[in-house]
């Protein structure tokens, strides 16, 4: 069993190496003009350049120290008001529709509204980042907290526990599946609000470092950089889901 | 019963008012806010001049243009990727290789191979709608209730007539889902997009405004850029009620 996996993973890879000899191909036999589209030898080789000039680690880290404050900041204000929301009925039935309301709102149209208020500076950056982090982490928060199971409130009271007490104990333990499938969400948010961000305000980061690269043409940099953000996408979520497991050890364990 | 429906408008109708008169009564100039009904007069002045209703147009062209393009490349995987375990084993790491790309680093890409306009917009949201729809067709063709796809084998269909009469209709109601929330992310990178780089429809519109040192008209393309998303989300959630009932709450947590 364990070996017929290992021998799919093997093909799959061996796919994946398939498509990148295609693109190969495609790129050596000019069919796409190499303005647009450099090899994968050429974006690789670009790559290595720019990790070993030390160029692309500090865009890379630019990008992912946007991305880790607006997304921590996000993370302990949506728990925050989400579980101040959610611990409350008044707050739900006054609150929470207006929260859904504003859910739909396509986050990046706030962008100008912070250019306007911050500037082109790193504060717009963290504020437009959090700002769009928040929600899915908010709302899960409050969705956690309306769904815990209802006699483990009636056990609270009847041990008299505090209203703290209460939230940290019984709430948050019970709601954290959901606020951490928030939190996972809100990464990926993170990470597209910092790219935006970086193109328009210019600031230090692979979102500026790609489009540089396109405005100069220099077509092997531009594919070097999305691949490294997508690398950064695929890394960020495989470390979220690590952490989600780790997390919620106990909760299998209790079921 | 009509106070419980009311409860809700409290909060921003209070916010709404408070913000008003503290606008007034400090005589506010700001290049970042404005007060209620400035923010409602430029609503109405750009809907009358139809600045805001062609902008409006030519989002949601592009939004439109791109979903459709995305969920059709992502309804063909998914549906293949769903119905050919080996298929699906196959092209696993290819899918997970490009799936985390966000869809906004495609953007320099296609800025140089399409330029400015609605072509290269239309390219991004495609490239963003095709995941949700892959990864969710792909799972509503896989919980098929077997049977059906017993007497398929047993009436000896051919392959296209399986996913057209078989298939399709079965995984429908969860297909449904998938498009829903693909358009709501079409309208969120369309959105993107234009505020990012593309000059056309409402995101320009709303960094012009920006640009123009008018908060009242920023705020203005703001609301209206809500009342939007708003709209869609109610429009394809009433659709999805109406065309299947409860069917289509099965699919919202697989």
């Amino acid at each position: 069993m364990r070996r017929a996996a290992i021998l799919w993973r093997v093909a799959s890879f061996a796919v994946a190496a398939g498509f990148i000899a295609l693109w190969q191909l495609i790129a050596d036999l000019k069919l796409v003009s190499p303005v647009f589209l450099p090899g994968p030898d050429r974006a690789w080789a670009s790559l290595v350049r720019g990790f070993s000039s030390g160029d692309l680690w500090s865009k890379l880290a630019g990008t992912l120290e946007h991305m880790a404050y607006g997304w921590l900041a996000a993370s302990i204000a949506g728990v925050a008001i989400g579980a101040l929301i959610g611990s409350s009925l008044k707050m739900r039935t006054y609150v929470a529709p207006s929260l859904e309301f504003l859910r739909p709102l396509p986050v990046s149209a706030i962008i100008p509204v912070a250019i306007a208020a911050f500037g082109l500076t790193q504060g717009m950056a963290l504020f437009v980042i959090a700002f769009g982090a928040i929600w899915p982490i908010m709302l899960a928060t409050v969705h956690g907290f309306a769904a815990v199971e209802p006699r483990l409130y009636e056990v609270a009271r009847s041990l008299q526990m505090s209203k703290m007490a209460v939230i940290f104990k019984i709430a948050l333990p019970s709601a954290s599946p959901d606020i951490l499938a928030g939190m996972r969400l809100s990464l990926t948010v993170a990470l597209i609000l910092a790219v935006v961000c970086e193109i328009l305000a210019g600031l230090d980061g692979l979102g500026h470092w790609v489009l540089l690269s396109a405005r100069a043409f220099r077509s092997a940099d531009l594919f070097a950089g999305v691949i490294l953000l997508g690398a950064t996408g695929y890394v960020t979520s495989v470390a979220m889901s690590l952490a989600e497991h780790r997390l919620l050890a106990w909760q299998a364990a209790v079921r | 019963m009509t106070l419980d429906r009311a409860k809700p408008l409290a909060l921003p109708l209070a916010v709404l008012a408070a913000f008003e008169l503290w606008a007034r009564a400090t005589h506010l100039q700001s290049d970042s806010l404005a007060p209620p009904s400035a923010i409602v007069a430029a609503l109405a002045g750009a809907l009358a001049d139809y600045s805001i209703p062609l902008a409006t147009r030519d989002t949601l062209f592009s939004a439109f243009a791109g979903l459709a393009t995305g969920s059709m490349i992502g309804l063909a995987l998914g549906v293949a990727l769903g119905l050919s375990r080996v298929f699906d084993r196959l092209m696993e790491v290819t899918v997970e290789a490009v799936r985390p790309i966000p869809s906004i680093a495609l953007l320099p890409i296609a800025l140089i191979a399409l330029g400015f306009g609605y072509r290269m917009e239309i390219m991004i949201v495609a490239f963003a709608c095709i995941w949700p729809m892959l990864i969710l067709s792909r799972t509503a063709v896989r919980s098929i209730e077997p049977r059906l796809m017993e007497v398929a084998r047993a009436l000896k269909l051919p392959l296209a007539q399986r996913v057209w009469k078989i298939v399709i209709p079965a995984a429908l109601p969860r297909i449904f889902v998938a498009f829903r929330l693909s358009a709501g992310i079409a309208l969120i990178v369309a959105v993107t997009v234009e505020i990012a780089i593309n000059p056309l429809g409402l995101g320009a519109g709303i960094m012009l405004a920006q640009q123009a040192l008018r908060p009242d008209l920023m705020l203005a393309y703001l609301v209206w850029i809500g009342v939007i998303g708003y709209g869609l989300n109610i429009c394809l959630t009433v659709a999805q009620r109406r065309l299947f009932g409860r069917a289509a709450l099965s699919g919202e947590n697989p």
